[in-house]
């Protein structure tokens, strides 16, 4: 290259400068097209952004609504308590702090094994409880170590409580901890945002049958917090709304009283006031302590309640299914009268058996009741003028009538968990069982069904439904347990309106008879020992029947002897002439009706009509006594066990 | 008497252009900082002191003066450099710093000014035969001292001394067609420069395409940024009001993020006044470099100009999301006192320059 013009040079220069300059203009209107992108055209957008970084929603849990009885005497409540709560996403190494923790409060092999499983299913940043129900004492210790533990906190938290523990308990219910299925309940009702920050949720009962009325509103507060998370500033705050308040048809102390009277045997009782359907009393035995689910139930307990012969996790009064036995008798007879089938004064001869199709149906008592009329066949609970009677009047009549009672359907009680029953009948049959040979009806399954037995199968609700639509002439309401709903915040009451069903056409006539009959029973029949010296007038009938799930089940001895003698029933109301009480008693393996199941009936009329308590524990010996007058056996209880007539 | 001569002295090289923009810049500087960090404002009026300092010293150093020292202080850069990749200190995953004893020092920092002064000294030399073989040394020159820091490795600082030594041989006339031959070499071999960088530094590159992807972890930064300068809208939420710097949701915002800062209190009106300022002050920086008198002068100023340039450049565009996240802060702005000092030793020596440009011609 040759010498180069020091000028030229510098033309050069200032030519490149001049470019740079261009440059960096573009550059710069890039830069400031970005910002008035961002700034102008998107500044709404990042606004919206900017506000929710900067402002968190905190729920406020409400007070979940009380559960009173009748008579306003609390059956769950809540109360505060401190919890000692970990967030773990603020906790590096979890097992290491709650070593350290450890040293502060006690802290057991059950609590960390339970907030191992809160841990696993819980989804964002909520805190979680590792101990519940702090003492003064143990507050006092963490608080002056909590500079030690970021992420964790003590916290106030209202917890359930069941201040009658085992009482109750199927009624009630309980509440437990959030999980899938009760996450699609929420957004079927389209709650989720009521049950933001809920943690608990009533899983059975009362609890859950009222989820919503109990639960409240949840309220809000507006925070406004940094980077961390840490709230800086209250924004606003809408105060929770408590949840309502159910008062309940049941009456606490009656209900003590069955389950007294109970003692350890298991079974059930329901006991209705027939003039509005509401539940007096509804008993399954034996319970279970609804509190233990309350902050999470531990493996232990739960493997008890589950693993227990004696299911009390069952809600026996509303899904065990038995053959209703001989209260099925009342209703037969009422059949044959409003049928025409029978009158009253017309007798049969009772031999000790009734032959049909070449087999014999015998009854209980040997050498039978001879002449034996209507009233008589209640009264001492005559089998063969039931067996000529159900030949009598046929299946489908029987099916028909009986259907009218609730028999066979969900009564509709306002509680999860009912089981249908079975009202058998040829159209049930075909449905039930696919072979051809067994969805046939057979003359000779109708006889058994008389007495209550066959494929008869009905639950202890079913029955007191039934028992107070006869108490109340035919009137029949829902069976229900809540009475009323409080609003907590406006006072304002909501009650649960009983309105009849349906009313059975049912000839005055003969609804007189058969109460007449059935005031016998406790007057001078079965039910006569168990009523002897009633203030009052009662009407009932007993029964004893075979619960067909035992069959098949090896006889042995001790226990499980035990579970395969008879289950005893007995249906009652009282006063006869103007019924506030209707009942249903069913004692699982109790042996006969009159002598296990009376005398619990005979204790509740006794408290609900006259406030006696009773002295003594109901007897649960069982030796055999002549004046009772057992039910016999079925011939053959199994459904699927087709060789009746033979 | 003495005093006034002094004072004669000390004042006569201060540019009053360059003196006033770069005093806007830090009076918005101390109200950014204050904001997003108020207890650091003290130190910040330290660092600037000292900066104008610096400034003071070097508009007394005549071009003739940092000619001399061009070749020494990059000697002693590059031996601080190799130092440093033997025996430096690692902080955060880096090995950037040189342990003296008495203090940590980043030799890179020191190459973001050595580098211009080193290649202007090189063209000046070379000046009456530029041909290609001495762009070719300039281009050795310059990568062998980004290579090192790269790999320590400072992305942020590798850009700013590459792009201050590519300005000098910008300037210096390199043919437009090897400029070209560059742009289309550098395109062809980015897929294997992208298996060359580390994996954060890749990782900041995918996370400028996409942040959303992470935004809990890589992407947070960019996106917090983006929401503070979005939120801010035309006029800002005023000084102390950004709820995003304020509740702690922009990261490094007294340092690299402060523009998000400012962005959001002041607006669209605050940004535009920033971008003001810096063309203000790159043009006076042109103006000083157009009028140079020596080659070294001439490539010296415009490097430096271009220097506040690709400083603001980089870190504006970053923080708004169109660049990766590199460590480079606002210039004049952001909280720390080496690219403060840098900046005004670079203010100093275009004073120097302007100061000098007829004693050279004459």
């Amino acid at each position: 290259m040759e010498f180069k013009n020091p000028e030229q040079e510098n033309e050069r220069f200032r030519h490149r400068l001049l470019i740079a300059g261009g440059f960096v203009l573009l550059a710069f209107s890039a830069l400031f097209g970005r910002f008035f992108w961002l700034q102008v055209v998107q500044h709404d957008y990042y606004q919206t952004r900017a506000e929710d970084n900067r402002i968190s929603l905190v729920p406020i849990l409400p007070n979940r609504g009380l559960i009173l009885d009748r008579n306003g005497v609390i059956m769950a409540r809540n109360y505060s308590a401190y919890t000692l709560e970990i967030t773990p996403s603020r906790v590096a190494d979890l097992d290491t702090m709650i070593d350290s923790l450890a040293q502060v409060i006690e802290i057991r092999m059950k609590d960390r094994k339970r907030f191992r499983k809160l841990l696993e299913e819980s989804k964002n940043f909520e805190s979680l409880p590792i101990r519940t129900r702090l003492s003064d004492d143990e507050v006092a210790r963490f608080i002056a170590n909590r500079y030690r533990f970021p992420g964790v906190d003590i916290k106030a938290r209202l917890f359930r409580q069941y201040p009658y523990v085992e009482s109750a308990s199927h009624l009630l219910g309980y509440i437990g901890r959030i999980n899938d299925n009760d996450i699609e309940r929420i957004e079927d009702k389209e709650a989720e945002d009521n049950y933001r920050g809920t943690e608990h949720i009533g899983k059975t009962g009362v609890e859950q049958k009222y989820e919503f009325d109990l639960h409240g509103q949840t309220g809000f507060e507006q925070v406004e917090v940094d980077a961390g998370g840490h709230a800086v500033r209250l924004l606003s705050r809408i105060p929770p709304v408590a949840g309502n308040n159910l008062t309940l048809t049941v009456d606490s102390k009656l209900q003590a009283v069955v389950e007294q009277a109970f003692g350890d045997r298991r079974g059930a009782l329901v006991a209705i006031e027939p003039s509005t359907g509401g539940i007096l009393a509804l008993v399954s035995m034996p319970g279970f302590d609804p509190n233990l689910f309350v902050d999470g139930i531990d493996s232990q307990n739960w493997d008890a309640l589950n693993t227990s012969l004696d299911k009390p996790m069952v809600n026996r009064a509303l899904s065990g299914g038995y053959p209703p036995g001989s209260t099925f008798k009342p209703y037969m007879a009422l059949a044959a009268l409003e049928l025409g089938k029978r009158t009253p004064q017309q007798t049969i001869f009772d031999p000790g058996y009734y032959n049909f199709g070449g087999h014999q149906f015998r009854d209980d008592k040997k050498g039978g009741h001879g002449t034996v009329d209507m009233y008589k066949s209640i009264v001492e609970s005559c089998d063969t003028y039931y067996y000529m009677l159900a030949n009598d009047l046929g299946i489908d009549n029987i099916a028909a009538f009986m259907g009218q009672f609730g028999f066979g359907s969900r009564t509709g009680i306002d509680i999860e968990g009912e089981s249908q029953g079975v009202l058998p009948s040829p159209a049930w049959k075909k449905k039930r069982f696919k072979r051809p040979e067994q969805q046939r009806w057979y003359a000779g399954e109708t006889i058994s069904i008389g007495i209550g037995q066959g494929y008869n199968t009905y639950t202890p609700i079913q029955l007191a439904q039934a028992v107070a639509t006869l108490a109340n002439n035919g009137i029949m309401y829902r069976p229900h347990v809540v009475k009323f709903i409080t609003d907590t915040r406006t006072g304002v009451v909501t009650p649960i309106e009983p309105r009849p069903l349906r009313t059975i056409p049912l000839k005055p006539q003969n609804i007189e008879f058969i109460k007449q009959a059935m005031i016998g029973v406790n007057k001078e029949g079965t039910g006569a020992r168990a009523f002897a010296g009633a203030e009052y007038v009662s009407a009932g009938k007993t029964g004893t029947a075979q619960m067909f799930s035992l069959k098949g089940e090896k006889y042995t001895e001790g226990r499980v002897k035990e579970r395969l003698r008879d289950h005893a029933l007995f249906i009652a109301f009282a006063p006869a002439d103007q019924p506030k009480i209707a009942l249903a008693v069913l004692v699982e393996n109790g042996g006969f009706g009159a002598q296990a199941a009376a005398p619990i009936a005979r204790q509740v009329f006794d408290y609900y009509l006259l406030g006696k308590l009773p002295h003594a524990p109901a007897p649960t010996d069982d030796t055999e006594e002549e004046e009772d007058v057992p039910d016999a056996p079925p011939p053959n209880p199994l459904p699927d066990d087709k060789v009746i007539v033979r | 008497m003495n005093i006034r001569h002094l004072w004669q002295r000390l004042v006569a090289p201060l540019d009053p252009p360059l003196m006033l923009i770069s005093g806007l810049l830090l009076a918005y500087a101390l109200l950014a900082v204050s904001s997003a960090s108020s207890d650091r404002i003290g130190a910040q009026i330290l660092n600037m002191l000292v900066a104008l300092t610096v400034m003071c010293l070097a508009s007394q150093t005549s071009p003739q003066k940092l000619m001399r020292f061009a070749l020494p202080i990059f000697a002693f850069g590059m031996l601080l450099l190799i130092a440093v990749a033997l025996f430096g200190d690692i902080s955060k995953g880096a090995r950037r710093w040189l342990n003296l004893g008495f203090m940590r020092i980043q030799p890179s920092e020191i190459m973001k000014i050595a580098m211009p002064l080193m290649l202007a000294w090189y063209f000046q030399k070379h000046e009456t035969h530029l041909r290609l073989r001495e762009y070719a040394v300039a281009a050795l020159i310059l990568l062998v001292p980004v290579a090192l820091i790269a790999r320590q490795p400072d992305l942020g600082t590798a850009i700013l001394v590459l792009a201050a030594g590519f300005y000098v041989i910008f300037f210096a006339g390199l043919p437009w067609l090897v400029i070209i031959g560059i742009v289309a070499a550098a395109a062809a071999a980015t897929p294997m420069t992208w298996s060359l960088l580390h994996d954060y530094q890749r990782n900041r590159i995918l996370t400028l395409f996409n942040p959303e992807a992470d935004p809990l972890g890589k992407g947070f930064h960019i996106i917090q940024s983006t929401i503070a300068i979005g939120s801010g809208g035309i006029l800002g939420k005023g000084w102390g009001q950004g709820t995003q710097a304020q509740l702690e949701f922009i990261p490094e915002r007294h340092t690299d993020f402060i523009f998000a800062v400012l962005s959001e209190e002041f607006g669209l009106i605050g940004n535009t006044l920033l971008l003001v300022l810096y063309v203000l002050l790159i043009g006076r920086s042109m103006m000083i470099a157009a009028n140079a008198p020596t080659l070294f002068t001439r490539l010296l100023a415009g490097s430096i100009t271009m220097i506040f340039f690709t400083y603001a450049f980089v870190n504006m565009g970053m923080v708004s999301g169109i660049l990766p996240v590199v460590g480079v802060p606002l210039p004049f702005i952001s909280y720390g006192g080496t690219a403060l000092v840098t900046l005004f030793l670079g203010i100093g020596i275009l004073m120097s320059i302007h100061k000098h440009r007829m004693l050279v011609r004459k």
